[in-house]
């Protein structure tokens, strides 16, 4: 295990995963992050984060229904597990520190 | 349980635009692991549906193979199973008891499955081992990848292009004056022969010139002298072990002096005797100096278009390309050419060692050569014949599946995948090839004995040693012919539906791959019927050729080669012996292949055109027309008599007449025009009808005869009329030793010597003879089998039939008919496809050659129809004998 520190792109994915709720499945992730980061995702990164999301214990999955749409194939979907909150809560709270720390931050400054 | 994923019917789908790739698909399911398998399938086929409504479908599925070949990755990917690899390991010993078993259950199976491999596996390793000596060709040289021939491409304006093995002494001389980034040069030249004398004792001897680097680049061992200097001075010799003992005995030889005629030579290395498998061969060397050293004043030694008898052989550094070399030879070639009148260009290149052996087709080639066009004909009709055994194999194994089925589906039920009634079906056909590889080997033992004396050439070429690496072929050989005949079949019983087998085996469709055992068959006769009518088309233009009017009678005729002893004191002693009719003196035998050639030059008289060609030609003297039985078309035989260099006399042929179109082609007013050869002006005074001068394999050319009484002419032909050939030739031969007694006689009939010309197709004909032999036993076994099987199968038929009153002639003809038809097909097949084949390709190659005869075709079909009736009617005539009651009792 390499510990349950989390990655930028993988807090996304968890991040995808618990804002989906009941529909958080790899296209829908997918989907859902070339919304909101505005970059094109690809579907072989986020298949390759899920599977290490779930090997690290962050992830759960389960196999859907099967329907008549993707060619009769059923849809693994995704449930952000406890474990999964805690690191994401962990992380959240280290950049609300450092954030915290840094004295008359304003953008004007910054260019 | 996923064994059972594949009884269950798929989905059948229609086969449309809005389909991801099949092959992908199944690629993905190939090498993706299960768990993730079915979402991954999933969430490809979604993108696939929206690339297919956004960008068409070519693009969706370009992009969907993209996909599924990006997804392989270490988490996507499937782990080998090795427990199914040990697990098969483990049932091995229980499918060589199942193998066993069958093997003695199906006695006739068996046989027809092994005899048939092993005969033609036999034909295989023939081929393998032929093979394999030729690539072993120099393989004792120790610079064999470098070492290098300069070899000769000669040009000029009215000639064909030839290839030639020799080169110039210039060329070697040149290039090593000149050319940089060679290790070591050795110049080689052919033509050393002459009687060697040991004191009291002659021996002739062959020898090979070759200057001091000769060592440097070959590794011939010396046993005795220095190789570095052993070919330096001049009248050095270096004998090899055989030609030295032959010359001294058991004498200490190096350092002693062998006299050639006045020139006394010494002893200055023994060398190993050369092995079979060498293109370089010699008794005896000479030093190169020797020759340059007689030849001082001879110009055209030197002389860049000298390129007939010399050999240069060069290595290179290791690691260096012969890329700048050939540059620097095709520079200097150019440089050189400047010199040469006619138009004439000579190119020198290079050729590796190891292209010599198997390599392209060069004249005045040294050693042995084949050349890879025969290698893969051999090769090919070796395939041709094991895969007509593995088409039985394959025939046999399927027709049988009915018995096999059963336990198939139980093994499947019990556990085991695809893969393991794949192996072991695969299993079985690899040990059935690989006993059949012991039977074959004995037979090869016998073959190779068969091949070897088929021609001398052959035994001097090869020697098929057995040897480790042989004995390793083989096996692999064996093997790769059980995968080929065991691979449809084990194919077939692993995709069996266990459950269906299992549960009503009368639903198994024994006849389902019928239409393809019937292609099998059809084409395995099409070949055998092929090769025989090959055989006997063959065998006739063969026999044509040796009974070819070649336009003059070569009966009784004896040839005698002088071999530099006068023949007119032989002639004095065999006229001496009743049973000679007639003699003659001739420079050459013609019709065997050896041409001489002359310039002729020609000035019509009329306007003065001057034309000038080669032409062949042979020195006679004046009993030699009337001896042979030319025809004259006009004019007779030499009238004068004149004194040696004096000749003013020519016969020509028709076709000499034709070309340079003489007397407007008319035989009689050509008589007395003039021609000029060798400086010479000579008349006609003969008009020969043509005859063949070259082999029947050319077109008749023009030909001269020039008068020659020289008494040192190289050939005697004799006319004999005996009854006692014996007692004759003794005679004969109690003359030559009159006039030599070192060198035996060397006399052959003309006839033989024809027929020795042809031999090579007498070689072919019996090789494809023996061919077609194996062809249609292999073709006959196999459908032997069949025939029993069908009438195995259908038992209780042909009993019902008979209960309800079927003769037994309506039997037989309904058992056979099947198999008659498709040998039907097979012959119209076969035959045109033969007729085809050697009227457009082979036929016009042999320009005087017979027409092909309705009876080359029809022996075939009669023959193969004749034995396959036999075959069928024994079997079907036992099925319908057989007591009806007894079969239709059984169950």
């Amino acid at each position: 295990m390499k510990g349950t520190n989390l990655g930028e792109f993988e807090e996304l994915v968890l991040l995808c995963i618990a804002a989906l709720v009941s529909d958080a499945y790899s296209v829908a992730i997918c989907d859902e992050l070339s919304k909101h980061t505005g970059r094109t995702v690809k579907l072989g990164i986020v298949h390759a984060v899920l599977s290490r999301l779930e090997e690290k214990g962050l992830v759960n999955s389960r196999l859907g229904e099967a329907t008549s749409t993707r060619g009769g194939k059923r849809k693994r979907f995704y449930e952000v597990t406890h474990a999964g909150k805690a690191a994401l809560l962990k992380a959240k709270e280290a950049r609300e520190a450092l954030w915290r720390i840094i004295p008359g931050f304003n953008l004007e400054g910054s260019i | 349980m996923k064994h059972f994923n594949r009884s269950v019917p798929k989905q059948e789908k229609p086969l449309d635009e809005t389909e991801p790739p099949k092959l992908a698909q199944r690629l993905l399911e190939w090498y993706c692991r299960t768990a993730i398998l079915e979402d991954l399938q999933g969430d490809l086929y979604e993108y696939f549906e929206r690339n297919l409504k956004s960008k068409g479908p070519t693009y969706a599925k370009f992009i969907y193979w993209i996909d599924v070949l990006k997804f392989f990755r270490l988490y996507t990917v499937r782990e080998p199973s090795f427990t199914n690899l040990y697990i098969y390991i483990i049932m091995i010993s229980s499918y060589l008891k199942t193998f066993r078993r069958g093997l003695v259950r199906n006695k006739l199976f068996s046989f027809i499955n092994i005899f048939g491999l092993a005969v033609s596996i036999s034909v295989g390793l023939l081929v393998v081992a032929f093979v394999l000596d030729l690539r072993s060709y120099d393989d004792s040289q120790l610079k064999k990848d470098r070492i290098y021939r300069v070899i000769s491409e000669h040009t000029s304006s009215n000639q064909t292009k030839m290839e030639l093995a020799s080169t110039s002494v210039k060329a070697g001389k040149r290039i090593k004056e000149t050319i940089s980034g060679i290790e070591d040069i050795t110049i080689m030249r052919q033509g050393f022969y002459g009687d060697a004398q040991v004191g009291e004792n002659y021996l002739p001897l062959n020898a090979t010139w070759a200057d001091e680097s000769f060592f440097k680049v070959f590794s011939f061992p010396l046993l005795k002298g220095d190789p570095a200097s052993a070919l330096k001075e001049p009248f050095s010799l270096v004998l090899t072990e055989k030609s030295a003992k032959k010359l001294f005995g058991d004498v200490e030889a190096l350092g002693k002096i062998v006299k050639f005629d006045t020139v006394s030579y010494v002893v200055t290395g023994i060398a190993k005797d050369v092995s079979k498998l060498s293109h370089i061969r010699f008794d005896a060397l000479v030093s190169f100096s020797s020759v340059e050293a007689t030849s001082k004043n001879d110009e055209y030694f030197y002389d860049w278009g000298s390129i007939w008898s010399n050999y240069v052989y060069l290595t290179l550094p290791p690691n260096t390309e012969s890329d700048k070399l050939q540059a620097n030879l095709s520079r200097l070639s150019v440089q050189e050419n400047k010199a040469l009148t006619d138009n004439v260009k000579i190119m020198l290149n290079l050729q590796p060692l190891k292209d010599i052996a198997i390599g392209q087709n060069l004249s005045n080639s040294i050693g042995p050569h084949v050349s890879p066009v025969v290698l893969w004909i051999l090769g090919g009709l070796a395939l041709v014949i094991i895969l007509s055994a593995c088409f039985n194999y394959m025939n046999l194994s399927i027709a049988r599946s009915l018995r096999r089925a059963r336990e198939v589906g139980i093994r499947k039920i019990i556990g085991a995948p695809f893969g393991h009634i794949f192996g072991q079906f695969m299993t079985e056909s690899i040990f059935t090839a690989l006993l059949s590889l012991i039977f074959s080997f004995f037979l090869f033992l016998f073959l190779r004995q068969q091949f070897l004396d088929l021609d001398p050439h052959l035994s001097d070429l090869v020697s098929l040693n057995l040897s480790f690496k042989l004995i390793a072929y083989f096996i692999l050989l064996a093997i790769g012919v059980g995968i080929v005949a065991g691979f449809f079949p084990a194919l077939f019983f692993s995709r069996i539906n266990a459950l269906q087998v299992v549960k009503d085996n009368a639903k198994f469709k024994v006849f389902r791959h019928i239409n393809i055992r019937k292609a099998l068959i059809v084409v395995q006769y099409s070949l055998s019927l092929i090769f025989i009518a090959t055989t006997l088309i063959g065998f006739r233009q063969y026999k044509g050729m040796l009974s070819f009017d070649l336009g003059f009678k070569t009966d009784n005729i004896l040839n005698i080669r002088m071999q530099g002893q006068s023949a007119d004191l032989l002639i004095k002693e065999l006229v001496e012996i009743p049973a000679v009719q007639a003699t003659s003196k001739s420079l050459m035998i013609t019709s065997l292949g050896s041409m001489h050639g002359n310039q002729l030059k020609y000035i019509n008289p009329k306007d003065g055109s001057k034309d000038s060609a080669m032409i062949w030609m042979n020195m006679v003297d004046k009993n030699y027309l009337p001896l042979h039985q030319h025809k004259f078309a006009a004019g007779s035989n030499f009238n004068a008599n004149p004194k040696a260099g004096e000749e003013s006399e020519a016969i020509v042929n028709e076709q000499t007449l034709k070309r340079f179109n003489i007397a407007k082609q008319n035989p009689q007013k050509a008589l007395g025009e003039q021609v000029i050869v060798d400086n010479k002006k000579l008349t006609i005074v003969g008009v020969l009808k043509d005859f063949h001068y070259g082999t029947l394999e050319h077109k008749i050319e023009p030909v001269i005869f020039r008068y020659s009484d020289d008494p040192k002419a190289s050939n005697v032909n004799v006319l004999i009329k005996s009854t006692d050939i014996p007692a004759t030739m003794a005679s004969i031969e109690n003359a030559w030793r009159k006039i030599d007694k070192v060198h035996p006689i060397d006399a052959k009939f003309y006839n033989d010597q024809l027929e020795k010309t042809y031999a090579q197709f007498s070689v072919m004909v019996k090789g494809i003879g023996f061919i077609s032999f194996l062809a249609i036993c292999i073709a006959s076994l196999g459908l032997f089998g069949m025939v029993v099987f069908t009438a195995e199968v259908r038992l209780k038929e042909i009993g019902i039939r008979k209960v309800l009153g079927a003769t037994e002639s309506g039997l037989i003809f309904l058992l056979s008919k099947g198999f008659l038809l498709l040998l039907g097909v097979a012959a119209l097949v076969a035959l045109p496809a033969t007729y085809l084949f050697f009227d457009q390709i082979i036929l016009p190659k042999l320009v005087y050659h017979l027409p092909m005869a309705f009876y080359e075709f029809v022996v075939p079909v009669l023959a193969v129809m004749l034995l396959a009736s036999l075959l069928i009617g024994s079997q079907a005539l036992k099925a319908a004998r057989t007591n009806p009651v007894k079969n239709l009792k059984i169950e």
